[in-house]
């Protein structure tokens, strides 16, 4: 290894994350390169510097006591039932109870799904670097998800409509890796997410459906064995546009 | 979707053990003892809510640790410090540690505090990830999953956050230099 390969590597040397094959060609070049070996030690040392500056903080022994007390006592019985203790008595019993309770479970599970979407589109939007691939131009955005996800997707001509493409990143929900792609109608920004339908992470009984959650607009429908949603603070009519066009690139 | 309370240990065995780290995350994140308590209690709800659909044999630790970020990145104070971070543009390139550097050897010396008071300097973006990475001593896949980005951008973040604190802490240790030589 050369001296410009191994300070190449430097830092997933010292972070621990070169493989045995990396690390059989690279330690041989430290022990014999003194240059190189000041340079892994001298990260090592801040690494160590840092990680002891790092934990500087601790929770007082009060909040502590009242965190791990609550954790207890929630994590003991479901949270679900603390909201609606008669009616998880009820729906053991009642059939139609429980037929009440399945709905209601998949309503809250679309809701957290929302919740969790809605924090992703807020975040890309906080971010100095909301996307990954910065493309007005579908023919650019698509081609770079390939390889990165384990599905293709289709994106729509927007040439005569009010939106446009801003680029996309890879999103994680709930560890499913898929698509996050920002859009502009006027002045609103909007997030297409798509994911895998098959994975578990997303909701199966979701379906078509719209929806308005902490002042967002969203829609979300299964195509072709991937999921959609829309979320934006832009008008209703707007998300349902986008949602059509869409849904008219997947045929 | 597992049933992750019955396979896997309950919510409290799982969450317990991360409670210390997870608050001195936030208190960096926040830089205020309150708001980091604000922060740990609703990242424990969400996860207690949302934990029936965490899946058995993913990532607990950093499913946590990315519930406390988007918690934190939608709050008031998360909202301020990621508006008004000025951070060059990320690309997915990873520049080489600068070469024969003794300053790196000379900064063994630096004091803790004047670690502490660079990483309270740099911009929430690059303080998270140095975190995540030599505090919490995450692997990268980890931080990858824990801030929903690529390894790849992971580790170019990761060396430009590197480099901007190597070169904060060389300049404060100059200053610190500089006043020992005046008095």
């Amino acid at each position: 290894m050369t001296c410009e390969e191994v300070r190449n590597k430097l830092e997933p040397y010292a972070d621990s994350e070169l493989s045995a094959g990396e690390l059989a060609e690279f330690e041989p070049h430290l022990r014999n390169c003194a240059s190189c070996a000041a340079d892994a030690l001298g990260l090592l040392q801040i690494k160590r510097l840092t990680r002891a500056a790092g934990l500087r903080y601790s929770p007082t022994p009060d909040f502590r006591l009242r965190m791990e007390q609550s954790i207890r006592s929630k994590s003991k019985t479901p949270w679900w039932s603390i909201r609606f203790p008669k009616l998880i008595t009820a729906a053991v019993a009642v059939a139609v109870l429980l037929a009440s309770v399945i709905i209601w479970q998949s309503h809250a599970e679309r809701d957290r799904a929302y919740t969790e979407l809605a924090d992703m589109h807020v975040a890309a939007l906080a971010s100095t670097n909301p996307v990954d691939v910065i493309s007005t131009d579908r023919h650019t955005v698509k081609p770079w998800f390939a390889g990165k996800l384990p599905f293709s997707f289709d994106l729509p001509e927007l040439q005569n409509s009010d939106f446009t493409l801003v680029g996309g990143r890879v999103a994680y929900f709930e560890h499913a890796s898929g698509a996050q792609l920002l859009f502009t109608v006027r002045k609103h920004q909007m997030s297409v997410f798509i994911f895998r339908q098959q994975s578990e992470s997303i909701p199966f009984s979701m379906g078509t459906s719209t929806s308005t959650k902490l002042a967002f607009h969203m829609e979300t429908w299964s195509e072709r064995g991937l999921r959609y949603f829309i979320i934006s603070d832009a008008p209703a009519s707007d998300v349902n546009a986008l949602s059509k066009l869409l849904r008219g690139a997947a045929h | 979707m597992a049933d992750a309370q019955s396979n896997f240990g309950s919510f409290e065995e799982l969450a317990i053990p991360l409670f210390a780290r997870l608050y001195n995350f936030a208190h960096w994140l926040t830089q205020d003892q309150s708001e980091a308590e604000d922060l740990v209690q609703e990242t424990c709800l969400k996860a207690l809510k949302g934990f029936a659909s965490f899946q058995q044999g993913t990532n607990f630790r950093a499913w946590m640790y990315r519930i406390l970020r988007n918690t934190f990145l939608t709050s008031r104070s998360g909202l301020k410090s990621t508006t008004v971070s000025l951070d060059e543009e990320e690309d997915d390139s990873v520049e080489p540690i600068a070469s024969g550097t003794p300053e790196s050897i000379l900064l063994a010396s630096v004091e803790q505090q004047t670690v502490q008071g660079v990483l309270e300097g740099l911009s929430v973006q690059f303080r998270e990830i140095i975190l995540l990475c030599d505090v919490e001593e995450m692997s990268y896949q980890e931080i990858a999953t824990t801030l929903a980005i690529p390894i790849g951008t992971v580790m170019s973040r990761l060396s430009r956050a590197r480099r901007a604190m190597r070169e904060s802490l060389i300049q404060a240790r100059a200053q610190g230099a500089s006043r020992e030589v005046s008095r």
